[in-house]
């Protein structure tokens, strides 16, 4: 008996062994794998119709094929027990620069400014790196879709929403693009500080007449015909005639209200108000142009020194609750994961957990121009959804499973790796001679 | 060496008279019926914090509230020892002496500003004691100055962490390297930062052997050596008594100074940043040196390129003593969220993570005697919570140093300036941005810009 307990405690540690060591191989290849999933038994956040308890998820060909308490689960669906858990909708960071930057402080690894005043044509989406070691580290915090924009001068460029899998920026792309715009504001910073006052007025006054030169010239431009090639008022033709949207960059409470009426009297259909870190002063004034808002980052000082230690952090929640339509940035790459805890201290300083949640699901899906497509759990919409053991807001919850565009994604990146090869180093410390001698004085 | 005694002797003394001329308030207070994170006993429910005179005097169920003695009802709440940052450069007035690679003569002691209302937004967070440290663009900076956030004072001195031990700035890799190549100096290498180092060190050896040989010289026409504060400094770091904290990020500059310092005879380390330190665990470990590090900041640089943010919990499961510190004036607001990311990255326990932003800065400041738990004797600098601060709804709602509230969220006001500019007609607004908040390099950044600006 003890012989055949021993055989058989044997023959299970064998089988074993490849389960235990499995991810830590050096040749092992971890892929995304398609196909039909069904998810079963876990609480349902479908964001835009309620929450369904012991729910099933059928994931089929890229999208979500059904959903509900009563799903008939095919025979040939890869079946996963989600039993104690929770699925949400991928997280949408309306404002990052993933893709776009790989090293702060080496310019050669950034590619989200470009040289010159007016460069709208330029295009986030096609400097996207889809290897970029910040794409898995981000998405295995659920985060599925981003906003990457460039930044820089008054008109830097065209964002993309992208998906954070793929090989190509094509693969990658969520379906939508925006012209980016930093609304003329006074100059700030240390260049500010050598600046004075006149300076500081002037600089912004000739920021004016660049962008309002640029946008009377798109105007313009789109009602003349054969007109030779200008790419860079081109770019702005769509915001004109309201086929894309214009993302304003704009913070200090007097700007946000120039900037309303700046749309008002352009006159453009699809503007979003981006940063907007002082809204919360100018809440009802926001709520009543109807222009929705990006919001963020969220973990953020206030803007001015008089101001309440906690104004960043309520800052979504005061315009929500004034009927602002309200989604969260991180204006983050690296740690672009960290959205659902922005999401978290908006929530906690005001906005209230479902709110939030909304900021970085249906609210960024509709902002964005990509909510036929993603940002709730329904039907016919892109399987982009995570499972974790509990609210995702809360650093003690873990993300098991990851979907992105119907794709099983690995719960792996370089940060995790490192992690399973130096937990417990091979080969450690010899205990038996000390690796670096004390010579005791 | 007896003349500097002397000096030093004097220097207590003033120190001495000058505390107790400027007398730090002491608290009264009875936190009742909370969930006490005591970090070092557990956590104990539905429990009593009597505070007398600053100090805990009492951790029970049920205390009597003596009389005059205010009654805080924490009720649902989450007590817990005030969080300490191991590294901040909040109130400093100056960050970087960067005229040279070594300046171990300057203090942070000497460029505290009071008046930072950063200071208040971090009671907000929980925080009551920083290291306020020096910047990182020189291999051997100045030294530290750890300090009570006893916001409301406008004497800098009213600050000041009474009795810690004195801690000195190292930097290794791209940042004193940069400086070196911006001025065309040494160290433009991770060689030359080693051997700046063991140069440093050597001379100070040779400075206080002819101090040593003066001091033991009968004759009456002996001639002094020339005094030298750097010297003395390096000296005083090779003696023990001032303990260093380096910044460093890659493992193989961490393992340098490890071997460095044992040839020295060094053996107290706290290493800064150390995003690469979980590659070296097991060596730290053996060392005994400690790591300060962020939960999951990286790739700002190519030395944080290849981190990961489990550091923290690889570090404390190889046995490294390790704590978790802001190095920025918003991180430090919420210390409590990054020290919980270590269950997200690691699974660390409740205590564990709690010890992170407490009791393990504490032992690595060397103030675990005074503050970093709640424990009967101990300071009165506590934080009391809405929501377990492990929790990333939690909210701080009031903080305490030395038994006195500093922060109320019930009470606190808009404007918390102490010192408003009367030149300043407008105010300015700053918009936050991530990018621009690594003050490690601040001062050094605008010396580049001087230079370059001269070279051209």
């Amino acid at each position: 008996m003890k012989v055949l307990r021993s055989l058989l405690m044997a023959t299970l540690i064998v089988m074993m062994v490849p389960l235990l060591s499995f991810g830590q191989e050096d040749d092992q290849v971890l892929k995304a794998r398609g196909g039909k999933f069904a998810l079963t038994n876990a609480k349902i956040f479908t964001v835009t119709n309620g929450i369904i308890e012991n729910g099933t998820l059928l994931i089929n060909n890229g999208v979500i094929e059904a959903v509900g308490a009563n799903v008939n689960i095919p025979a040939d669906a890869e079946v996963i027990d989600c039993n104690g858990k929770e699925i949400y909708p991928g997280m949408i960071d309306s404002g990052t620069r993933v893709g776009l930057a790989e090293i702060g402080s080496i310019s050669e690894a950034n590619d989200y400014r470009e040289h010159g005043t007016l460069t709208p044509q330029m295009q986030a989406l096609s400097a996207v790196n889809p290897n970029s070691t910040v794409i898995p580290v981000t998405r295995v915090s659920g985060v599925t879709t981003v906003w990457t924009m460039p930044s820089g001068g008054p008109l830097p460029g065209t964002a993309a929403s992208i998906n954070l899998f793929g090989y190509t920026p094509d693969q990658m792309a969520a379906g939508s693009k925006g012209i980016v715009m930093n609304f003329p504001s006074s100059p700030t910073g240390w260049r500010a500080r050598r600046m004075t006052d006149e300076q500081k007025a002037k600089a912004k006054e000739r920021a004016f007449k660049t962008i309002n030169d640029a946008w009377d010239k798109a105007e313009l431009y789109e009602e003349l015909e054969n007109l030779s090639s200008y790419p860079e008022i081109e770019a702005l033709v769509p915001v004109v005639t309201g086929e894309m949207a214009l993302f304003i960059e704009v913070n200090a409470a007097s700007d946000i209200l120039a900037a309303i009426d700046w749309v008002k009297e352009r006159g453009y259909e699809k503007v979003v108000l981006t940063g907007v870190a002082e809204g919360w002063r100018v809440a009802e004034e926001i709520a009543e142009s109807g222009l929705p808002v990006v919001a963020g980052p969220v973990q953020a000082l206030p803007t001015r020194q008089s101001d309440r230690y906690d104004a960043a952090y309520a800052n979504p929640g005061v315009m929500q609750k004034a009927g602002v339509k309200v989604a969260i940035r991180t204006m983050d790459a690296e740690n672009t994961r960290n959205l659902p805890y922005h999401a978290a201290f908006a929530a906690a300083y005001g906005m209230g957990r479902e709110e939030a949640l909304k900021a970085i699901t249906i609210n960024a899906a509709e902002i964005l121009g990509v909510s036929d497509q993603i940002g709730s759990i329904e039907v016919g919409k892109k399987a982009n959804v995570f499972v974790a053991t509990g609210d995702p807001f809360e650093t003690a919850t873990k993300i098991t499973d990851l979907f992105i565009d119907g794709y099983k994604v690995p719960m792996t990146s370089r940060q995790i790796r490192l992690y399973d090869e130096f937990l417990n180093r091979t080969p450690g410390v010899d205990k038996t001679k000390p690796v670096i001698d004390i010579k005791k004085k | 060496m007896r003349t500097m005694k002397k000096l030093y002797t004097l220097l207590a003394l003033i120190c001495f008279v000058g505390t107790a001329w400027a007398q730090t308030p002491k608290g009264d207070v009875l936190i009742k019926n909370g969930t006490v994170l005591t970090i070092t006993n557990g956590t104990l429910v539905e429990t009593d914090v009597l505070v007398r005179d600053g100090k805990i005097a009492k951790i029970g169920k049920g205390l009597r509230t003596p009389r005059g003695v205010q009654e805080i009802d924490a009720t649902g709440k989450f007590v817990m020892p005030g969080i300490i940052d191991a590294h901040s450069h909040l109130a400093g007035s100056a960050i970087n002496e960067g005229t040279s690679q070594v300046t171990a003569e300057v203090s942070m002691e000497d460029v505290v500003d009071p008046m930072d209302v950063g200071i208040y937004r971090a009671l907000a967070g929980g925080v009551t004691s920083i290291h306020l440290m020096h910047g990182s663009a020189n291999v051997i900076g100045g030294q530290n100055e750890t300090m009570k956030l006893r916001y409301g004072t406008t004497n800098p001195d009213d600050l000041r962490f009474e009795g810690a031990p004195r801690t000195i700035k190292f930097a290794l890799g791209e940042n004193p390297t940069r400086g070196g190549r911006a001025r065309g100096i040494q160290p433009q290498s991770r060689m030359g930062v080693e051997m700046m180092l063991r140069n440093s060190f050597t001379q100070a050896q040779e400075y206080k052997r002819e101090w040593d040989a003066y001091n033991a010289d009968k004759n009456a026409r002996k001639v002094a050596p020339e005094y030298d504060l750097r010297m003395e400094t390096l000296v005083d770091i090779l003696e023990g008594e001032v303990w260093v904290n380096c910044h460093s990020y890659r493992a193989d500059e961490i393992y340098m100074l490890m071997k460095v310092f044992s040839d020295f005879g060094i053996d107290r380390i706290n290493f800064q940043h150390a995003n690469e330190a979980y590659k070296v665990a097991p060596e730290l470990a053996a060392f005994g040196a400690t790591a300060s590090v962020f939960a999951d900041w990286w790739a700002y640089k190519l030395e944080v390129y290849y981190s990961t943010a489990y550091n923290a919990a690889i570090l404390t499961e190889n046995g490294v003593l390790t704590s978790i510190n802001s190095d920025d004036a918003e991180l430090i607001r919420h210390l409590f969220h990054e020290a919980a990311k270590t269950q997200k990255y690691g699974d660390l326990s409740d205590d564990q993570a709690l010890a992170l932003v407490t009791l393990n800065p504490a032992k690595q400041l060397g103030i675990d005697d005074r503050v970093g738990s709640i424990e009967e004797g101990k300071d009165a600098d506590i934080a009391i919570f809405q929501g377990h601060p492990l929790s990333t709804y939690a909210i701080p709602m009031m903080t305490f140093v030395d038994g006195v509230k500093y922060f109320d969220r019930e009470a606190d006001k808009s404007d918390q300036r102490i010192y408003v500019n009367p030149e300043s007609s407008i105010e300015e607004v700053t918009v936050f941005n991530r990018e621009d908040m690594h003050k490690c390099m601040e001062g050094a950044l605008t010396f580049e810009e001087l230079f370059s600006t001269s070279k051209r």
